[in-house]
């Protein structure tokens, strides 16, 4: 995997990974072009684009667009896969989520996220453990902070 | 206040703001704080400043003055400052930042701290933005936690270990034996992290690749178990026992089993169950599937393997799931060169695709359908192709005509349908053809002799209809000045007959000549054909012709002018040579075609002997300055020569003498030695058959301005009589540009 994007529909971004490192006017170019084009698609259109020489899955979560670029050898559909999961993970967590939970507590998207994918790769395939996981470190935050450590 | 709400409120006031301008005050307020606040002794307030900063980078403002309270944050033993310190670090530092190195002790320190959770964050960090440096320094480490611990971290560091070997390949030989002994794994997770290290020490080493073949048994095993499982609440995903842990698997058997016997074969039976056990109707089910077909295409499966693959491979095609349709067709494209018939046998599906609503899908469509294409299928899969031409997104336009073009070229059953194809395509989507799509039709149509007169009935039809089409009006009018003879007859067994009289044709060509939409390389063909109407052979009436030509005199284009000019020049100085110069094109080569820079030799050309088609066409006009008298002493001969047109002489074929002047006796032959690449070199020959000698013999010769003209000194000035000796003159001719003159020249 190369990159994570979140955007809304206006085109504001509201959450992104790297996975590679990629200089800050580059990461701005990408996030232009990416919206660019997964704003222009069509509603009934397949969920894979093919830019550069990567493949980009999307999928439109309410009114969020979740972008992730991959390899030419990986797999597009487990790649749709990993966006639901993820999606699921931030739901269990926030309950219903919507993209108003995302804005206002990115940091803990970034959270979530660490716990299911770590340098491009799914770290814990079983969406249970991963959910306690996060739950234990929101605990243990807010015990932390409780007692000022 | 709890520190807390203050970022949410700060992220709910720059909401607020109306305009980018209010948006950018605020932010620019919010910085200044925030920048003071890191000046600031500790205040208990670190992390949430460092948080509001990155919801500011994350809106596209520059941060970078928060690089080094994220140097400070991570070095904080509280867990909370921690972990904003590491988010930091991960959004804000990567490699390419100097500032980046300064983790690399607190990374260490932390991961062997006492707390899991404070090791997760340095191995998550580690993993997302380690240099290389770092991961040198810090492989040992890693390799530590790969053994030790639980499997919480255990998963982690394997990741972690992904990206080193990654980023540094020579550590491999690290991991590997430590990669080995994770394969035990019962953890799904930590079992999953192994299978992707092992994947990327394969692909890094080959020695690696072929130590890790001895664990094909052991992860069929493991795919086995997870095939045949049943329901888990922790790992089933729409039916599907852990598609992601599955999907690496099998990626990895691909790697393991590709180009070796022994391997494929121990995952055949594997490869089998799994195809046919897995539900695919949800898109888990459907990736793994995926993974399946792929490592089967890849690996030496047999036979019966690769036939289910293919099949799964149709299924999808028919699959409601867009996704899938577009997934089938991109896995096809990769093997219809191996697999044509298995692939042939789906081409009805794939046909339909084209008229999917999906841009991607029809692309995809359109490629298979091209490399689906056959002799046997070329006349219904044509039908199919032009009419997705005309219907086609204009991005596709372009590579859907020239794949039809190569179609038609390999497999077309008959001229005829060649001809009426190309035609098709040039009426459709003439835009968008390639430059070369011109020459080789003219090319093709002055090749299919009988079918001249259908060629030009068609053309003049589609020309009369439209002429926004640039290729297609210029063959059009190229064709009508060849053959207009043919279109003024009338009938034409091929198609209804149609009544045009000279003067249609005429109304045709100055449409042409008239309308803003032609190209200048348009107007050339168009005025070039007008003069060829002129000829005895199309019965043409000068007068109205003379009046279209000479209006060009003055024409804006110089190329235009100029061949105007000299157009009219046939007409009034060089009439006896008009019927010469505007004879019929012979037939063309492809050799030929392909020197004159992708341009046809339009215009007249003198038919020299038929026999000898390809020679450097000449004109030569002999006009003596002054009567070669008999028994006198003689007077020049001057000979203007125009040389005309570089159509590269074929070398097979034997360089002929051609006679230019004879006239009293004193006979000139010139003839023409293998042209080396832009430069001819001709021999002039006179030879004297007459009773008297000719004395004082000289050649002069022009050339037009693109040629260089040398000529060597001749063997002698005076022709003893009755052909007892002769008198040779060698000239050089160099025309570098490779391109005809404007006289009747090459068009476009």
């Amino acid at each position: 995997m190369h990159f994570l994007l979140l955007f809304s529909r206006q085109g504001r971004l509201r959450l992104q990974k790297w996975f590679t490192p990629t200089p800050e006017r580059e990461k701005k170019k990408i996030i232009r072009d990416m919206t660019a084009m997964v704003l222009a698609r069509k509603p009934k259109t397949c969920n894979f684009l093919h830019w550069m020489d990567l493949k980009v899955v999307y999928k439109r979560y309410a009114s969020l667009f979740f972008c992730l670029a991959i390899d030419d050898q990986e797999n597009e559909l487990l790649a749709l896969e990993i966006l639901h999961r993820y999606v699921e993970l931030l739901d269990k967590y926030f309950g219903n989520v919507c993209e108003l939970d995302i804005i206002f507590n990115f940091e803990k998207a970034y959270f979530i996220l660490d716990e299911f994918l770590i340098g491009g790769e799914v770290q814990e395939t079983s969406k249970q453990t991963v959910a306690r996981c996060i739950e234990r470190l929101s605990s243990l935050r807010n015990s932390c902070r409780r007692l000022r450590l | 206040m709890s520190p807390s709400v203050r970022l949410q409120e700060m992220i709910r006031v720059i909401r607020s703001a109306r305009t980018q301008g209010e948006e950018r005050g605020v932010i620019q307020r919010e910085c200044a704080a925030i920048r003071a606040q890191f000046r600031q002794a500790d205040n208990g307030g670190r992390s949430h400043n460092l948080a509001k900063l990155l919801y500011v980078h994350m809106l596209g403002y520059p941060a970078h003055f928060g690089q080094m309270e994220c140097v400070r944050l991570i070095a904080s033993p509280r867990y909370n400052e921690k972990r904003v310190g590491y988010l930091g670090a991960m959004m804000l530092l990567d490699e390419n930042q100097d500032a980046s190195l300064l983790i690399t002790n607190s990374i260490k320190n932390d991961l062997a701290h006492s707390s899991q959770y404070v090791q997760s964050l340095a191995l998550c960090t580690l993993a997302c933005m380690g240099s290389a440096e770092m991961c040198r320094d810090l492989a040992p480490e890693i390799d530590r936690l790969l053994r030790a611990s639980s499997s919480y971290i255990k998963k982690k560091a394997t990741l972690c270990a992904v990206h080193i070997v990654r980023k540094v390949p020579e550590l491999g030989e690290l991991f590997t034996p430590a990669a080995r002994a994770l394969l035990a794994e019962k953890n799904h997770g930590v079992l999953h992290g192994a299978v992707i290290l092992i994947t990327e020490l394969c692909e890094r080493n080959a020695q690696t690749l072929v130590q890790f073949r001895e664990a094909v048994p052991e992860l069929v095993h493991i795919m086995r178990g997870l095939v045949t499982s049943g329901y888990s609440p922790e790992h089933t995903v729409a039916g599907i026992s852990d598609p992601f842990l599955q999907v690496r698997i099998l990626r990895l058997l691909r790697i393991l089993g590709r180009n070796n016997d022994t391997a494929s074969d121990a995952m055949n039976d594997l490869l089998a169950q799994v195809a046919t056990n897995t539900d695919s109707s949800k898109t888990a089910g459907s990736a793994v599937l995926y993974e399946t077909v792929l490592t089967v295409m890849d690996i030496k499966s047999e036979s019966g393997l690769r036939v289910l693959a293919v099949n799964i491979l149709g299924r999808f095609l028919l699959n409601n799931d867009r996704n899938i349709r577009y997934i089938s067709m991109t896995s096809l494209q990769k093997i219809v060169s191996t697999d044509h018939n298995a692939v042939q046998r789906h081409r009805g599906t794939i046909v339909d695709c084209l008229k999917d609503q999906d841009a991607s899908v029809k692309r995809r469509a359109l490629e298979l359908s091209l490399a689906l294409v056959s002799a046997i299928n070329i006349r219904s899969m044509m039908k199919e192709l032009l009419l997705f031409l005309s219907t086609c997104p204009p991005e596709l336009k372009s590579h859907a005509a020239s794949g039809i073009f190569n179609a038609a070229e390999r497999y077309s059953p008959s001229q005829r349908w060649h001809i009426d194809t190309i035609l098709h395509v040039l009426i459709t989507a003439g835009a968008d053809v390639r430059d070369e799509t011109v020459p080789n039709l003219i090319q093709l149509i002055t090749n299919a002799s009988q079918l001249h007169c259908y060629t030009v009935h068609k053309l003049y039809r589609a020309l009369v209809a439209d002429i926004s089409q640039q290729p297609l009006v210029q063959v059009a009018c190229w064709c009508i000045g060849e053959y207009g003879d043919s279109l003024l007859q009338g009938d034409c067994e091929e198609t209804e007959p149609i009544q045009v009289t000279e003067d249609d044709i005429l109304d045709a060509l100055e449409t042409v000549l008239q309308s803003h939409m032609s190209s200048p390389a348009t107007r050339g063909f168009a005025l070039t054909a007008t003069m060829k109407l002129t000829s005895p052979r199309q019965r043409g009436e000068g007068g109205r012709i003379r009046s279209i030509v000479s209006i060009y005199g003055s024409c804006m284009d110089v190329e235009l002018q100029q061949r105007a000019v000299e157009y009219n020049a046939l007409f009034k100085k060089y009439d006896h040579m008009r019927a010469a110069v505007l004879e019929k094109m012979p037939v063309m080569d492809r050799s030929s075609m392909g020197q004159t820079n992708g341009e046809s030799g339009g215009g007249g050309v003198q038919e020299l002997e038929p026999t000898k088609p390809k020679q450097p066409e000449m004109m030569v006009a002999p006009q003596p300055a002054s009567q070669v008298g008999g028994g006198e002493g003689g007077g020049a001969v001057f000979l203007y020569i125009v040389y005309y047109g570089m159509v590269t002489m074929d070398p097979s074929v034997a360089p002929a003498a051609v006679t230019v002047y004879d006239k009293s006796g004193v006979v000139l032959k010139l003839s023409c030695e293998r042209p080396l690449d832009a430069s001819q070199t001709i021999t002039l020959t006179a030879t004297n058959t007459s009773d008297h000698d000719v004395s004082s013999l000289t050649l002069q010769a022009a050339v037009p301005k693109n040629v260089q003209l040398q000529m060597k000194a001749p063997s002698g000035d005076s022709l003893p009589a009755r052909s007892s000796a002769v008198v040779t003159q060698t000239v050089l001719l160099n025309n570098p540009n490779k391109v005809g003159p404007g006289w009747a020249g090459t068009p476009g």
